[in-house]
Protein backbone atom coordinates (compact mmCIF):
# COMPACT_ATOMS: atom_id res chain seq x y z
CA UNK A 1 0.00 0.00 0.00
CA UNK A 2 2.69 2.17 0.74
CA UNK A 3 4.07 2.37 -2.82
CA UNK A 4 0.86 4.13 -3.86
CA UNK A 5 1.39 6.65 -2.29
CA UNK A 6 2.37 9.79 -3.81
CA UNK A 7 2.52 13.60 -3.58
CA UNK A 8 -0.78 15.10 -4.68
CA UNK A 9 0.78 17.91 -7.71
CA UNK A 10 4.24 18.98 -7.67
CA UNK A 11 6.76 19.31 -5.01
CA UNK A 12 7.06 22.82 -5.11
CA UNK A 13 3.26 23.58 -4.21
CA UNK A 14 3.77 21.97 -1.00
CA UNK A 15 6.79 24.20 -0.34
CA UNK A 16 5.01 27.03 -0.65
CA UNK A 17 2.08 25.61 1.34
CA UNK A 18 4.20 24.86 4.44
CA UNK A 19 5.63 28.48 3.96
CA UNK A 20 2.33 29.61 3.99
CA UNK A 21 0.97 27.74 6.83
CA UNK A 22 3.79 28.66 8.84
CA UNK A 23 2.98 32.66 8.26
CA UNK A 24 -0.44 32.19 8.93
CA UNK A 25 0.03 30.00 12.43
CA UNK A 26 1.84 33.11 13.70
CA UNK A 27 -0.73 35.41 12.31
CA UNK A 28 -3.62 33.37 13.74
CA UNK A 29 -1.44 33.28 17.54
CA UNK A 30 -1.37 37.29 17.04
CA UNK A 31 -5.32 37.30 16.92
CA UNK A 32 -5.43 34.99 20.06
CA UNK A 33 -2.82 37.13 22.04
CA UNK A 34 -4.71 40.48 20.83
CA UNK A 35 -7.82 39.03 22.01
CA UNK A 36 -5.96 37.98 25.43
CA UNK A 37 -4.68 41.71 25.69
CA UNK A 38 -7.71 43.25 24.91
CA UNK A 39 -10.63 41.50 25.10
CA UNK A 40 -13.09 44.09 25.74
CA UNK A 41 -12.09 45.96 21.91
CA UNK A 42 -12.25 42.60 19.84
CA UNK A 43 -15.58 41.76 21.51
CA UNK A 44 -17.42 45.10 21.00
CA UNK A 45 -15.19 45.64 17.50
CA UNK A 46 -16.32 42.04 16.39
CA UNK A 47 -20.17 42.73 17.02
CA UNK A 48 -19.12 45.85 14.36
CA UNK A 49 -19.18 42.82 11.60
CA UNK A 50 -21.67 41.68 9.45
CA UNK A 51 -21.67 37.95 10.34
CA UNK A 52 -23.91 36.84 7.57
CA UNK A 53 -21.33 38.29 5.04
CA UNK A 54 -18.24 35.79 7.00
CA UNK A 55 -20.78 32.79 6.72
CA UNK A 56 -21.84 33.65 3.29
CA UNK A 57 -18.16 33.46 1.95
CA UNK A 58 -17.06 30.81 4.21
CA UNK A 59 -19.79 28.74 2.68
CA UNK A 60 -18.87 30.12 -0.30
CA UNK A 61 -15.04 28.80 -0.38
CA UNK A 62 -16.42 25.85 1.12
CA UNK A 63 -18.28 24.86 -1.98
CA UNK A 64 -14.94 26.30 -4.32
CA UNK A 65 -13.30 24.03 -2.67
CA UNK A 66 -15.31 21.11 -3.20
CA UNK A 67 -15.66 22.01 -7.25
CA UNK A 68 -12.15 21.99 -7.30
CA UNK A 69 -11.59 18.71 -5.69
CA UNK A 70 -14.55 16.82 -7.60
CA UNK A 71 -12.95 18.48 -11.07
CA UNK A 72 -9.74 17.09 -10.45
CA UNK A 73 -11.35 13.62 -10.07
CA UNK A 74 -13.51 14.18 -12.94
CA UNK A 75 -10.53 14.94 -14.96
CA UNK A 76 -8.43 11.62 -13.89
CA UNK A 77 -11.92 9.76 -15.05
CA UNK A 78 -11.53 11.31 -18.47
CA UNK A 79 -14.78 13.82 -18.26
CA UNK A 80 -12.80 16.94 -19.07
CA UNK A 81 -15.38 18.87 -20.10
CA UNK A 82 -17.08 18.17 -16.48
CA UNK A 83 -13.81 19.31 -15.35
CA UNK A 84 -14.20 22.66 -16.75
CA UNK A 85 -17.47 23.32 -15.91
CA UNK A 86 -16.65 22.78 -12.31
CA UNK A 87 -14.11 25.16 -12.27
CA UNK A 88 -15.94 27.71 -13.96
CA UNK A 89 -18.61 27.53 -11.00
CA UNK A 90 -15.69 27.47 -8.36
CA UNK A 91 -14.21 30.66 -10.04
CA UNK A 92 -17.84 32.18 -9.90
CA UNK A 93 -17.46 31.06 -6.59
CA UNK A 94 -14.55 32.90 -5.41
CA UNK A 95 -15.68 35.97 -7.50
CA UNK A 96 -18.55 36.05 -5.12
CA UNK A 97 -16.22 36.23 -2.22
CA UNK A 98 -14.73 39.10 -3.86
CA UNK A 99 -17.85 41.04 -4.27
CA UNK A 100 -18.92 40.30 -0.64
CA UNK A 101 -15.50 41.73 0.79
CA UNK A 102 -15.66 44.65 -1.78
CA UNK A 103 -19.38 45.10 0.22
CA UNK A 104 -18.12 44.40 3.39
CA UNK A 105 -15.20 46.70 3.05
CA UNK A 106 -16.71 49.48 1.55
CA UNK A 107 -19.03 49.71 4.41
CA UNK A 108 -16.54 49.54 6.87
CA UNK A 109 -15.08 52.05 5.80
CA UNK A 110 -17.78 54.63 4.99
CA UNK A 111 -18.92 54.27 8.89
CA UNK A 112 -14.84 55.61 9.13
CA UNK A 113 -13.91 52.15 10.83
CA UNK A 114 -10.06 51.59 8.96
CA UNK A 115 -7.08 49.55 10.15
CA UNK A 116 -6.02 52.98 12.27
CA UNK A 117 -9.31 52.43 14.43
CA UNK A 118 -8.19 49.75 16.70
CA UNK A 119 -6.18 46.65 17.14
CA UNK A 120 -8.56 44.08 15.73
CA UNK A 121 -9.63 46.00 13.03
CA UNK A 122 -5.90 46.48 12.29
CA UNK A 123 -6.21 42.86 12.24
CA UNK A 124 -8.75 42.56 10.78
CA UNK A 125 -8.09 44.51 7.32
CA UNK A 126 -4.51 43.56 7.21
CA UNK A 127 -4.98 39.51 7.78
CA UNK A 128 -8.30 39.94 5.61
CA UNK A 129 -6.32 41.57 2.62
CA UNK A 130 -3.59 39.40 2.97
CA UNK A 131 -5.90 36.48 2.13
CA UNK A 132 -8.18 38.22 -0.25
CA UNK A 133 -4.26 38.60 -2.27
CA UNK A 134 -4.60 34.99 -2.31
CA UNK A 135 -8.11 34.89 -3.37
CA UNK A 136 -7.38 36.64 -5.98
CA UNK A 137 -4.32 34.88 -7.32
CA UNK A 138 -6.80 31.49 -6.36
CA UNK A 139 -9.06 32.86 -9.38
CA UNK A 140 -6.29 33.46 -11.51
CA UNK A 141 -4.73 29.98 -10.98
CA UNK A 142 -8.42 28.40 -11.66
CA UNK A 143 -8.39 30.03 -14.71
CA UNK A 144 -5.33 28.73 -15.84
CA UNK A 145 -6.40 25.36 -15.07
CA UNK A 146 -9.72 26.16 -17.12
CA UNK A 147 -7.58 26.59 -20.16
CA UNK A 148 -5.86 23.20 -19.39
CA UNK A 149 -9.19 21.49 -18.95
CA UNK A 150 -10.58 22.60 -21.70
CA UNK A 151 -7.32 22.36 -24.02
CA UNK A 152 -8.46 19.92 -27.14
CA UNK A 153 -5.64 16.82 -26.26
CA UNK A 154 -4.93 15.92 -22.81
CA UNK A 155 -0.87 16.57 -22.15
CA UNK A 156 0.90 14.11 -20.13
CA UNK A 157 1.43 16.86 -17.13
CA UNK A 158 -2.34 18.16 -17.49
CA UNK A 159 -3.00 15.59 -13.85
CA UNK A 160 0.05 17.59 -12.26
CA UNK A 161 -0.86 21.13 -13.12
CA UNK A 162 -4.56 20.42 -12.27
CA UNK A 163 -3.39 19.15 -8.49
CA UNK A 164 -1.25 21.83 -7.68
CA UNK A 165 -3.40 24.75 -8.91
CA UNK A 166 -6.13 22.66 -6.19
CA UNK A 167 -3.84 22.40 -3.55
CA UNK A 168 -3.38 25.91 -3.70
CA UNK A 169 -7.06 27.05 -4.06
CA UNK A 170 -7.96 24.17 -1.01
CA UNK A 171 -4.89 26.30 1.28
CA UNK A 172 -6.70 29.50 0.45
CA UNK A 173 -10.07 27.65 1.49
CA UNK A 174 -8.55 26.22 5.07
CA UNK A 175 -6.78 29.47 5.77
CA UNK A 176 -9.78 31.75 5.25
CA UNK A 177 -12.03 29.10 7.58
CA UNK A 178 -9.58 29.75 10.58
CA UNK A 179 -9.23 33.59 9.96
CA UNK A 180 -13.40 33.60 10.22
CA UNK A 181 -13.41 31.67 13.23
CA UNK A 182 -11.44 34.00 14.80
CA UNK A 183 -12.23 36.95 13.19
CA UNK A 184 -15.97 36.69 13.52
CA UNK A 185 -16.85 33.88 15.96
CA UNK A 186 -14.48 33.84 18.54
CA UNK B 1 -14.86 -0.55 -14.85
CA UNK B 2 -12.02 -0.62 -12.26
CA UNK B 3 -11.97 3.20 -12.69
CA UNK B 4 -15.54 3.40 -12.31
CA UNK B 5 -15.45 1.53 -8.93
CA UNK B 6 -12.46 3.33 -7.40
CA UNK B 7 -14.16 6.58 -8.61
CA UNK B 8 -17.71 6.61 -7.29
CA UNK B 9 -16.07 6.01 -3.67
CA UNK B 10 -14.10 9.16 -4.44
CA UNK B 11 -17.24 11.20 -5.42
CA UNK B 12 -19.33 10.44 -2.92
CA UNK B 13 -16.47 11.02 0.04
CA UNK B 14 -15.60 14.37 -1.29
CA UNK B 15 -19.60 14.93 -1.21
CA UNK B 16 -19.67 13.93 2.57
CA UNK B 17 -16.77 15.78 3.40
CA UNK B 18 -18.38 19.28 1.74
CA UNK B 19 -21.53 18.32 3.73
CA UNK B 20 -19.59 17.81 6.85
CA UNK B 21 -17.77 20.92 6.57
CA UNK B 22 -21.27 22.79 6.12
CA UNK B 23 -22.58 21.44 9.16
CA UNK B 24 -19.17 21.95 11.04
CA UNK B 25 -19.64 25.55 10.21
CA UNK B 26 -22.99 25.95 11.81
CA UNK B 27 -21.92 24.01 14.83
CA UNK B 28 -18.86 27.04 15.04
CA UNK B 29 -21.29 29.52 14.08
CA UNK B 30 -22.89 27.93 17.46
CA UNK B 31 -20.37 28.18 19.54
CA UNK B 32 -19.61 31.64 18.34
CA UNK B 33 -22.89 32.63 19.50
CA UNK B 34 -22.88 31.05 22.51
CA UNK B 35 -19.26 32.77 23.44
CA UNK B 36 -20.65 36.22 21.96
CA UNK B 37 -23.98 35.90 23.78
CA UNK B 38 -23.54 37.38 27.27
CA UNK B 39 -19.69 39.07 26.09
CA UNK B 40 -17.93 36.49 28.85
CA UNK B 41 -15.43 34.62 28.90
CA UNK B 42 -16.90 31.63 28.26
CA UNK B 43 -14.10 28.51 28.14
CA UNK B 44 -16.29 25.95 26.51
CA UNK B 45 -17.62 28.13 23.42
CA UNK B 46 -14.36 29.65 22.83
CA UNK B 47 -12.61 25.99 22.84
CA UNK B 48 -15.32 24.76 20.79
CA UNK B 49 -14.77 27.93 17.70
CA UNK B 50 -11.24 26.76 17.77
CA UNK B 51 -11.38 22.79 17.44
CA UNK B 52 -14.73 23.28 15.13
CA UNK B 53 -12.29 25.63 12.51
CA UNK B 54 -9.17 23.15 12.84
CA UNK B 55 -11.28 20.09 12.19
CA UNK B 56 -12.89 21.53 9.36
CA UNK B 57 -9.54 22.32 8.27
CA UNK B 58 -7.94 19.03 8.81
CA UNK B 59 -11.01 17.97 6.95
CA UNK B 60 -10.02 20.01 3.99
CA UNK B 61 -6.74 18.85 4.07
CA UNK B 62 -7.11 15.04 4.06
CA UNK B 63 -10.24 14.75 1.47
CA UNK B 64 -9.86 17.97 -0.79
CA UNK B 65 -6.11 18.16 -0.81
CA UNK B 66 -6.01 14.81 -1.00
CA UNK B 67 -2.97 14.03 2.09
CA UNK B 68 -5.17 11.13 2.74
CA UNK B 69 -3.30 9.31 -0.38
CA UNK B 70 -0.24 11.63 0.28
CA UNK B 71 3.21 10.04 1.74
CA UNK B 72 3.30 9.96 5.23
CA UNK B 73 5.65 12.99 6.46
CA UNK B 74 3.48 15.26 4.33
CA UNK B 75 0.11 14.21 5.57
CA UNK B 76 1.42 14.14 9.16
CA UNK B 77 3.56 16.95 9.13
CA UNK B 78 -0.23 19.12 8.56
CA UNK B 79 -1.70 17.05 11.22
CA UNK B 80 1.14 18.30 12.84
CA UNK B 81 0.20 21.57 11.51
CA UNK B 82 -2.97 21.56 12.91
CA UNK B 83 -2.62 20.10 16.47
CA UNK B 84 0.39 22.92 17.27
CA UNK B 85 -1.51 26.07 16.03
CA UNK B 86 -4.47 24.97 17.57
CA UNK B 87 -3.11 23.84 21.16
CA UNK B 88 -1.41 27.26 20.82
CA UNK B 89 -4.64 29.47 20.37
CA UNK B 90 -6.37 27.29 23.04
CA UNK B 91 -3.84 27.73 25.50
CA UNK B 92 -3.85 31.58 25.14
CA UNK B 93 -7.66 31.56 24.64
CA UNK B 94 -8.15 29.52 28.13
CA UNK B 95 -5.56 30.07 30.30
Amino acid sequence: MTSSRRIPGELGIWLFVAGDLIVFGVFFVLIAFGQRQSTDVFVQSRAQLDLWIGVANTLLLLTASWFVATAVERHRQGERSACARLITLAMLCGAGFVANKAVEWSGKLQQGITPATNEFFMFFFVFTGIHLLHVLVGIGVLGILRGVSRKPEAGPHDLRTLESGATFWHLVDLLWIVLFALLYLL
Amino acid sequence: MSIAKQALPTRTRLNIAWGILVAATGIGWWFGHAAQGDGAHNPIALAGVIVTAFFKAWIVGVEFMELRAAPRWLRHGYDAWIVAVAAALLWISLR
